[in-house]
């Protein structure tokens, strides 16, 4: 009787009925909304986990001096060589349409403006979350795979304290500096390229950058970059975390590291974008009636 | 029938009506095992019966879906971090693969528990490694190398040492001989036999190895995979001493104590 009753059902449900289908359409969005609650969720401990260990038990020194390394260190080269082709890339970009409205010297301004706030500090992210989080994500992921977590957790030192907290600050607390270096050489390649090669006017090029770029510029990029760089350890450390076995598993956590920190990176962008935006223009009402 | 071994003493580790489900995969079903103190104990059993997982939540690195583990009669699955913590530290775990930190030395790796848990300065600390790295059959000259620079049975070995050097009174050893030749086989488990003559341990062993089983434990127990039983029937097959597994008249015991396929192959090739 049960199996005559599934073999109609399944017969009903070849012949696609719309009631069928539809309901076969909510249980798969159901079922991924369910999902995605709980890995939120699960995401969201972590986070909320690794900030209790932060302010209850700090990391020691040992623990932290390898991590800062990688993170500041290791990632400077890169960091810096990214930070100066992007000046220069902005120079060669914007200089053809500057110069057919004559505007040309105020390439300075608007090259220098786009790196403090914007390109400076996601490039640096961006590369930070290429090179440090995928790694991050892999060696977690090793360990994971290879006991070394749950061999951690057997002698008595807690993971996340160990493992997530020594590369949560490093890269919370680096990644400003890694930002100014990639503005620094970013400004520096930007102004090689429009006085050096373009031959426009070092006077006019630098006080149309001053009119331009203020304080709070250079603040709102600094600013940022560090909830990126927060955003970028979490997500990595937590793929890493929760590698599945083999090397399949640790390849992908890898990849899902850099895909979901960038992910990461851009809607952190937007949001504080919009708000710092919001803080200015409450302040300095001025700011908004410029033009 | 099941022949169970019964003691007088208070056991340092009770599990009691333990089952463990991964999604909607049921892998342990309701569990019951007293080890007394001192006892040394062979978890026996096939690939998939879930040896490894009881081992694991014996020491709370995985949590059951039902049932308790009491340690010295304190249910560890109820404690919180910093109590479970301080638990911990009376137990030692050798891990299938040694899980060895590849970014740390050897010195390092063994000296681990020492310098997290305590204050001693590191003369006092490699003081320690040496002496354990000695009882366990490696050269001095180890200590500044790598996990990835030793062979199997060395890392093996520095697992051992590692998980010795916090004087555990209860050590878990998760299959310490799989992948190892004969003759490394028997120097873990003749090891295992030293470490418990030397210090008061009580031991859990999870092993396919008929040969660990035969000379290492006072008591084994043998689980059966939940998949092959039928609802009434309990995974723990065989309970007794090593001379009592192998005159026991258990079919599934014989197989597994003989090491025959019979039947399985053909349901294998017949799945296939």
């Amino acid at each position: 009787m049960s199996s005559a009753t599934t073999t109609a059902d399944s017969n009903e449900r070849r012949s696609g009925s719309p009631s069928l289908r539809f309901a076969d359409w909510l249980t798969a969005w159901g079922k991924l909304t369910i999902e995605s609650l709980i890995a939120f969720g699960d995401f969201a401990l972590f986070c909320y986990r690794t900030l209790v260990w932060l302010f209850t038990r700090f990391p020691r020194f040992e623990t932290l001096w390898p991590n800062f390394h990688q993170v500041g260190v290791s990632s400077l080269p890169v960091i810096a060589l990214t930070g100066t082709f992007i000046g220069m890339v902005l120079a060669v970009q914007s200089y053809f349409q500057f110069r057919q409205l004559g505007l040309e010297t105020r390439l300075g301004g608007v090259i220098n403006l786009t790196l403090v706030r914007e390109l400076g500090p996601v490039l640096a992210a961006t590369m930070l979350a290429g090179r440090v989080g995928s790694a991050m994500a892999a060696e977690l992921g090793t360990m994971r795979v290879t006991e070394q977590i749950d061999a951690l957790t057997a002698m008595g030192a807690n993971p996340v304290r160990y493992l997530v907290v020594p590369r949560f600050l490093a890269c919370l607390l680096l990644i400003p500096t890694l930002t100014i270096m990639a503005d620094f050489m970013g400004v520096a390649g930007g102004h090689f390229y429009s006085v050096m090669v373009l031959n426009i006017d070092l006077h006019h090029y630098w006080y149309n950058s001053a009119q331009f770029v203020g304080n709070y510029d250079l603040f709102v990029g600094i600013f940022k970059s560090v909830f990126f760089g927060g955003a970028i350890a979490m997500v990595s450390c937590y793929q890493g975390f929760n590698c599945s076995a083999g090397a399949e598993g640790v390849g992908r956590a890898a990849t899902a590291s850099f895909v979901y920190s960038f992910v990461s990176i851009l809607i952190l962008d937007l949001i504080l974008g919009i708000a710092l935006d919001a803080i200015y223009f409450t302040y300095h009402p001025e700011g908004a009636q410029l033009f | 029938m099941i022949e169970t071994i019964l003691s007088s003493e208070a056991p340092l580790l009770e599990v009691r009506g333990l089952s463990v489900s991964f999604g909607t995969q049921a892998v342990l079903r309701d569990i019951s095992l007293q080890i007394p103190v001192g006892q040394t104990l062979v978890l026996l059993g096939e690939s998939g019966c879930g040896k490894t997982v009881l081992l694991k939540n014996m020491i709370g690195l995985l949590r059951p879906t039902a049932g308790q583990v009491l340690f010295d009669e304190i249910d560890i699955h109820r404690l919180d971090e910093r109590a479970l913590t301080q638990l911990r530290l009376r137990c030692g775990f050798v891990f299938q693969n040694a899980a060895l930190f590849d970014s740390m030395t050897i010195a390092q790796n063994i000296a681990f528990p020492l310098r997290q848990h305590t204050e001693l300065r590191w003369p006092q600390i490699r003081e320690r490694v040496l002496s354990l790295l000695q009882d366990v059959g490696l050269p001095a000259d180890v200590l500044a190398k790598r996990p990835a620079e030793l062979s199997g049975g060395m890392r093996k070995r520095v697992g051992l040492a590692r998980a010795l050097i916090m004087n555990p009174e209860l050590v878990l050893y998760d299959e310490p001989t799989t992948g190892l030749d004969p003759i490394m086989t028997d120097v873990i488990n003749q090891l295992i036999l030293r470490t418990r003559r030397k210090h008061p341990v009580t031991s859990v062993v999870v092993t396919h190895s008929m040969e660990t089983a035969r000379r290492v434990p006072d008591r084994v127990v043998m689980l059966y995979p939940l998949s092959r039983l039928r609802p009434d029937e309990t995974q723990i097959v065989f309970d007794g001493t090593p001379e009592a597994l192998h005159q026991s008249r258990d079919r599934r015991v014989k197989q597994f104590v003989q090491g025959e396929a019979g039947q399985r192959l053909m349901e294998l090739v017949g799945e296939a």
